[in-house]
């Protein structure tokens, strides 16, 4: 059995027994408790839990003044209202300044559905990659989450995790030790190589699967640090597999696509395909709806694949090429 | 450093030099040979742009050679226009972005109540600059949170960058503003050196309040043609008028 987990559930747990060994650290919430699943954290360290209110930008100001103090502020909040709304504090504060700052993006990308697009949160990654200084992360699933939340407190300096309320199953063996900055190696193949993050991963493993039952042998890699980025495991696959679908629950224009893009443009340039949210503010939907509804499916990742190996192939000029 | 730099914001330097003196020289608990000690006392300069007049008063504390006020600007210098907490002993915070300084500051004094420490938070404001709105988030946290260990100074001078304050964006009635905002409050002539050293020493102004000084000032303060002028924000002097204010605040000590 893989039952398939709301992560914000082993990020919670991970972040309760954190505070049981570290003293340093606090969670700093914009009211955003209840969905944030701080409850516990709250009931076990009143006295380390501060709620600023509905104020995204003295939420990320008040944690760069306690972590500059000595404390690990853990800043708690749906990721569409704290990453945009307090960007600047994020960029000057914690970027610049280098606070010891955790900015826990909840409920990320698509997650919140049919609450539409003022509630999803497909730019944050764009958003927070290119800050000097922050460590971007986006676990896969709850053991990952887990063990993310451990590593960005022993990490200097200002980091962003993304974490969806989409459950999502396991997609690491049982002895898999989350190293941040390493993308992670899934599944060997040297036909085309699949670059996902988050959510987005497991669905890349089904596509391998699909993609293995016509004959192509496909690598996965989970790249859940997009910031610093793994170069040599990006290049590698290039060279290895001269083909590169990436899939995010992201903008296609600046998040994880682009990162890898730009590794392999400069590194190892081969035909790329770029899966997410085409720049569009999506319609009304479930979140397993809307990802249909952009092929973000192990059918429609599949489906990218085998036309990027098709006109590797053929040679088959893009449409709207000059050619 | 302004004539040196061709830049900076001598009219707002000006106004806060006798604020930051009383500071750096009367009230601040500092050790210059230790600028991160933990039971230091917190000053967080808000009015990052008024850099010019906060490396002075750091460097005539001690926290780094005079003589490194010449490289003000130059190219790898660390005195850059605005701030660097990373680079500049005794500076607590990056800013030059308005609207920092109280949430910072905020944060800090919380800190020093979960720790049960003695040390006290101060930070300097513009007037300008209580346009932003993060500032009155920081001021409803910190009144709800009860932090009588935190101190703001706005240094009142009326005039922003390009037009007096109550034309470009109405402050007043300032006082009521923080009355209401559940801070205690109290305003003084902030080139009043007796009158401001009075006021920080009988800090908090209020148990279980934090303080807001709003300290009447004149920009561009001790030169006669820069004083209350708009365009003195940040215009640079040419040599001429750079010997004239130096007369003058000669003069004047």
């Amino acid at each position: 059995m893989n039952p398939r987990v709301d992560c914000r559930k082993p990020f919670a747990e991970a972040l309760e027994k954190l505070a049981a060994s570290d003293p340093r650290v606090v969670v700093v919430t914009n009211d955003s408790i209840g969905s944030s699943n701080i409850t516990g954290f709250r009931k076990r360290f009143p006295e380390r839990f501060v709620n600023v209110g509905i104020a995204e930008q003295n939420l990320i100001g008040v944690s760069a003044g306690l972590a500059n103090n000595g404390k690990i502020p853990f800043v708690c909040g749906a990721s569409c209202f704290l990453t945009g709304r307090a960007l600047e504090q994020m960029k000057v504060d914690l970027a610049y300044g280098r606070a010891n700052v955790k900015v826990c993006g909840m409920s990320s990308g698509l997650a919140y559905g049919p609450l539409g697009p003022t509630h999803h949160s497909l730019e944050d990654l764009a958003w927070t990659r290119v800050l000097p200084n922050f460590t971007v992360i986006v676990p896969a699933d709850a053991a990952e989450t887990a063990q993310a939340v451990e590593a960005i407190a022993a990490l200097e300096g200002p980091v962003f995790l993304r974490v969806s309320r989409m459950p999502v199953a396991a997609v690491h063996p049982p002895d898999y030790r989350f190293q941040p900055g390493r993308a992670v190696l899934l599944r060997r193949g040297s036909d085309v190589t699949l670059i996902a993050c988050g959510v987005m991963v497991e669905r890349a493993l089904f596509a391998a699967d699909l993609l293995a039952g016509g004959g192509i042998q496909t690598r996965v890699l989970n790249l859940s640090t997009i910031q610093p980025i793994d170069r040599e495991a990006i290049l590698e696959a290039a060279e290895d597999t001269q083909a590169i679908v990436t899939a995010e629950e992201h903008s296609i224009y600046g998040g994880l696509g682009g990162a890898v893009a730009e590794v392999v443009a400069a590194g190892c340039p081969v035909p790329m395909k770029i899966l997410g949210i085409p720049g569009v503010f999506p319609p009304t939907g479930a979140p397993e709806w809307l990802l249909s509804h952009f092929g973000l499916t192990p059918q429609g990742i599949a489906e990218a694949a085998e036309e990027l190996l098709f006109r590797r192939s053929a040679h088959v000029p893009r449409p709207y090429s000059r050619h | 450093m302004v004539y040196t730099a061709r830049m900076g914001h001598p009219g707002g330097d000006l106004s806060s030099a006798d604020i930051l003196s009383v500071l750096y020289f009367a009230v601040l608990r500092l050790d210059p040979h230790d600028p991160a000690a933990p039971e230091r006392d917190r000053f967080i300069m808000s009015k990052g742009h008024c850099s010019a007049s906060f490396y002075v008063a750091l460097a005539a504390s001690g926290f780094f050679p005079l003589e490194e006020l010449d490289s003000y600007m130059q190219p790898l210098s660390a005195l850059c226009g605005h701030p660097d907490r990373n680079k500049v002993p005794g500076v607590e915070a990056c800013t030059g972005s308005l609207g920092h300084g109280l949430p910072l500051a905020v944060g800090t004094a919380l800190t020093a109540r979960m720790d049960g420490a003695s040390w006290r938070t101060f930070v300097l404001t513009g007037d300008g600059e209580l346009q932003e709105g993060s500032n009155w988030e920081a001021a409803m946290a910190a009144a709800h949170y009860g932090l009588d260990n935190l101190t703001l100074i706005v240094d009142r001078n009326r005039l922003q960058q390009g037009d007096p304050t109550e034309e470009a964006m109405r402050l007043e009635p300032l006082l009521e503003k923080w009355r209401a905002f559940g801070w205690a409050v109290a305003e003084v002539d902030g080139h009043d050196v007796s009158a401001l050293l009075n006021l920080f020493h009988g800090l908090p102004l209020e148990r279980g309040k934090p303080s807001c000084i709003v300290a009447h000032t004149h920009k561009g303060k001790g030169v006669s043609f820069m004083e209350d002028r708009v365009e003195w924000h940040h215009k640079v002097p040419n040599e001429e008028q750079l010997a004239a204010a130096l007369r003058e605040l000669e003069a004047a000590q």
